[in-house]
């Protein structure tokens, strides 16, 4: 009899659980007015990684200061980014989707000899950007980017470098694009993916690679305690929380940055482009975002309309030279 | 000791309390359903770093942490659902000992094996994590390549007497592990991107145990009388204490140091203390029916595991699990940055933290064993309606992850993989460790061998891996000399039966 009694009473739980989640999803989406109008957002990448962040901060920004109603947070996770974009695109017509993505999901849609290219979606706009680093442990015989270069131009396979990305992703694209610009072929790089920040500084670490090659903020903490050097940071200007000097400083003529924006899908109308425009450029006006921004060391890479379009078919076009000249586009 | 003290008592300020509460329910619920892990919970209540305090948010994190490791045997053991990538293997005995009706016993030797490993770990932690932190990070590749190796090496004791279908098992779950990009080609994934990130150990284990059964005794129901799961024991008896206790110190020993190892996991440990347990056992017929010792060790050793990851994380601010990796994120929020100096910079934060271990390992006891003997009563919910109820949630979990109809078809497929096996009694064991395995070690081998250039000797370039490939030659040697010894043990041809019952 109590058996029966417990069945029942989880049945019953079950059935409140199930009708409370109906009913949340039941909200109607009431389209007509922009401050409160529901859009959804899709993330390539797991939650807590960087687009995460960028899209999660935005998001919080948009909702707290009103300039939207809520939004819809989705984790679209896979092949590190090309299923969201082929979701995107999928969702052609659709005015109330953004995607965040970045330079790792331009090279994953190649390496994944996928045909959901960003330039087949519409451009809204730029975000952020972050520099990568060149990271050595701390007695490495490299202190400068000087020896570095002149070690890896007499013999590129001798020098190991590893990167938190898989091929096609920021980490893997910058050794490719410094080694162009220094005149090593890209072949010849000795390039070994870890699986993010974590397996990397460990790698660094215990001396098993000889350099890396990633965004710095999770190497704060071994960079302040002089575990890990940084030989140069790859943007046009030095960052605020390193002391290391450019690759330009260092006579290298390499400008590189991981930047992230946001997508919307392919055959919106104008006016609904411009929506999302202004919904952007009125949260990149907060001073909200700015805190974001500071927070995370990230640099304000804002740019909408035409600029941003040319960026990303620059970016797109670059990309795919840099895979195709490895043979992985 | 003053310290930790003093981390008691921040620990135990009634927010902070509160806090340790919601961690361990929120964990607790996430490690019960399959596909959402608590690597995710937290990193979606990323957000509330903005506006709680940093001890009171580590608490929370870290309840979560330890609960979902609580979470994911529940449902491995009453439902044959595993949770958790690290409760895959705590289903094989403990869902055979739920079907006799000893339930509560499995729940209650995990919950309790659960604490025993995550207070000692959290001992452990406290007195080893300034010191072994160097350490962990001088094992290379091929340190890694040979411990696996060796867990592969242990995989054959488990094969059953029909060593062709453990082969096969083993074959299968490695072909599956192959599945997915590496170095940068896509491989087995038919050009769907779907597929590029490999299949989940989750999902696999998901369709083989829960999605294979339910349609095992639906092929059956009409068939074979429904047999009542009897109503067992509310309380663990005397042997079953007996039992247990040398699983659970065992099983703290593999995952601690599998946990602090920065490419250790909480998977290979497990089914370690499983196959140790199935060889020390006093009652090695009772594998494959349910028995206590196959749940004690494999609970313990994941609870430890969770333990030994906070090693890396605090002493050197290294992430080596999913979740440790946010939890560092949450702290970066606050400005905080472990490492070398952290452990001294904010004593009273870590000791805080550590304190909430111990507050939220006791918590998770005080929640989960009075609750054993009334989830054990799920059990005698009539057999459709709770294969129906296992049908759906599992078919819930595998949706979750993605919200993509595609996770579904692939579960049906490999629960109809999970069927044929039952049809052609193959061992399921063997194919989820191939899962497991299979990739881990194609990883280490593939970046060992790319960080020497194609030199093989890199293999055996570091002592670590030498002394692995001594223990395993000596391992191998005994086998052969004690087979000769004694010819085929009774017990072999017992083996075969369970397995393929299995």
């Amino acid at each position: 009899m109590t058996s029966r009694r417990w069945s029942r009473a989880l049945a019953l739980a079950l059935a409140a659980v199930l009708v409370a989640t109906v009913s949340a999803c039941g909200v109607t989406r009431d389209g007509t007015d922009p401050d409160n109008r529901r859009l959804r957002m899709m993330i390539p990448n797991s939650p807590g990684g960087g687009y995460d962040l960028t899209g999660r901060s935005a998001a919080q920004v948009m909702e707290q200061d009103g300039l939207t109603g809520r939004f819809e947070i989705n984790n679209v996770i896979g092949a590190s980014g090309t299923v969201a974009m082929q979701r995107l695109l999928n969702e052609k017509g659709s005015d109330d989707v953004m995607l965040l993505m970045g330079l790792g999901v331009v090279g994953a849609v190649f390496t994944n000899r996928s045909d959901a290219t960003v330039d087949r979606a519409t451009p809204v706009a730029g975000l952020v950007a972050e520099a990568e680093g060149i990271l050595v442990p701390a007695d490495s015989p490299f202190q400068s980017v000087d020896d570095l270069v002149a070690a890896w131009t007499a013999d590129p396979g001798s020098v190991t470098v590893g990167g938190g990305s898989s091929p096609g992703g920021p980490d893997h694209l910058f050794p490719m694009q410094l080694a162009q610009t220094i005149g090593i072929d890209p072949n010849d790089v000795n390039y070994i993916a870890y699986d993010g920040g974590g397996p990397l500084t460990t790698a660094l670490l215990g001396e098993k690679i000889d350099v890396g090659m990633s965004g710095l903020g999770e190497f704060q903490g071994q960079i302040d305690s002089g575990e890990l050097r940084v030989l140069a940071v790859s943007g046009a200007e030095r960052l605020e929380t390193v002391d290391a000097p450019t690759l330009q400083e260092e006579g290298v003529d390499l400008e590189f940055l991981n930047w992230r924006g946001v997508l919307a899908p392919p055959g919106i109308s104008e006016e609904a482009r411009q929506d999302l425009v202004d919904l952007l450029t009125e949260m990149h006006d907060t001073p909200e975002w700015e805190d974001a921004l500071e927070r995370n060391g990230w640099i304000d890479n804002f740019m909408v309309g035409e600029e941003f379009e040319d960026f990303l078919i620059e970016q797109n076009n670059r990309v795919e030279s840099t895979l195709k000249e490895l043979g992985l586009a | 000791m003053e310290l930790l003290l003093d981390g008691f008592a921040t620990a135990l300020t009634p927010t902070n309390l509160l806090f340790a509460v919601i961690g361990v329910l929120l964990g607790t619920a996430v490690g019960v359903l399959p596909g959402i892990g608590p690597a995710m919970t937290v990193a979606l209540l990323l957000p509330v770093t903005y506006n709680v305090s940093p001890s009171s948010a580590l608490i929370m994190f870290a309840g979560i942490y330890y609960g979902g490791m609580y979470g994911g045997s529940t449902t491995s053991i009453l439902l044959n659902t595993p949770g958790e990538s690290s409760s895959v293997v705590t289903a094989l005995e403990g869902n055979k000992m739920a079907k006799k009706g000893r339930a509560a016993q499995a729940l209650a030797t995990a919950a309790i094996g659960s604490f025993i490993a995550g207070t000692i770990g959290t001992v452990l932690l406290v007195v080893l994590a300034p010191n072994i932190a160097d350490l962990v990070v001088t094992l290379g590749a091929p340190s890694y390549f040979a411990i696996m190796v060796l867990a592969l090496f242990a995989v054959t004791a488990v094969l059953g007497s029909s060593k062709l279908r453990g082969f096969v098992a083993l074959f299968l779950g490695l072909a599956i592990g192959l599945v997915g990009t590496s170095t940068g080609q896509a491989r087995m994934t038919f050009g769907e991107a779907k597929l590029a990130d490999g299949i989940d150990i989750v999902i696999v284990a998901v369709a083989i145990f829960a999605i294979g059964e339910a349609l095992w005794v639906a092929a059956h129901l009409r068939r074979k009388p429904l047999e009542i799961i009897p109503v067992g024991q509310p309380w663990m008896s005397r042997s079953d204490w007996r039992r247990s206790w040398m699983p659970w110190l065992r099983g703290t020993a593999y995952g601690f140091p599998f946990g602090a190892l920065p490419a250790g996991g909480a998977e290979v440990p497990t089914f370690l203390s499983y196959i140790t347990e199935r060889r020390l056992s006093k009652h090695p017929e009772e594998f494959g029916h349910g028995a206590i010792e196959g749940v004690a060790g494999p609970e313990a050793a994941n609870n430890a595991s969770a333990a030994g990851t906070l090693v890396p994380l605090l002493a050197i601010g290294l992430p080596t699990t999913a979740t440790a990796a946010v939890i560092l994120v949450a702290m970066q929020n606050y400005g905080l940055q472990p490492g070398p100096q952290f452990l001294d910079a904010n004593p009273e934060l870590v000791w805080a933290l550590l304190a909430s271990l111990f507050i939220a390992n006791t918590l998770l006891l005080l929640i989960n064993l009075p609750l054993a003997p009334v989830w054990a009563k799920l059990l005698q919910i009539p057999r459709p309606y709770l294969y129906a109820g296992i049908l759906f949630f599992a078919s819930l979990g595998a949706y979750s992850v993605n919200f993509d109809a595609f996770d579904l078809a692939l579960l049906g497929v490999l629960g109809l993989l999970g069927l044929a096996m039952r049809r052609f009694g193959l061992p399921v064991l063997p194919l989820v460790i191939g899962v497991i395995l299979g990739p881990l070690l194609e990883l280490q081998l593939t970046q060992a061998l790319a960080i020497s250039q194609g030199d093989v000797s890199t293999l055996w370039s570091e002592p670590v891996a030498v002394a692995v490939y001594i223990v395993m030659a000596l391992l191998l040697i005994g086998t052969i000399v004690a087979g000769r010894r004694t010819g085929t043990p009774s017990s072999e041809l017992e083996d075969e039966k369970q397995e393929v019952s299995a």
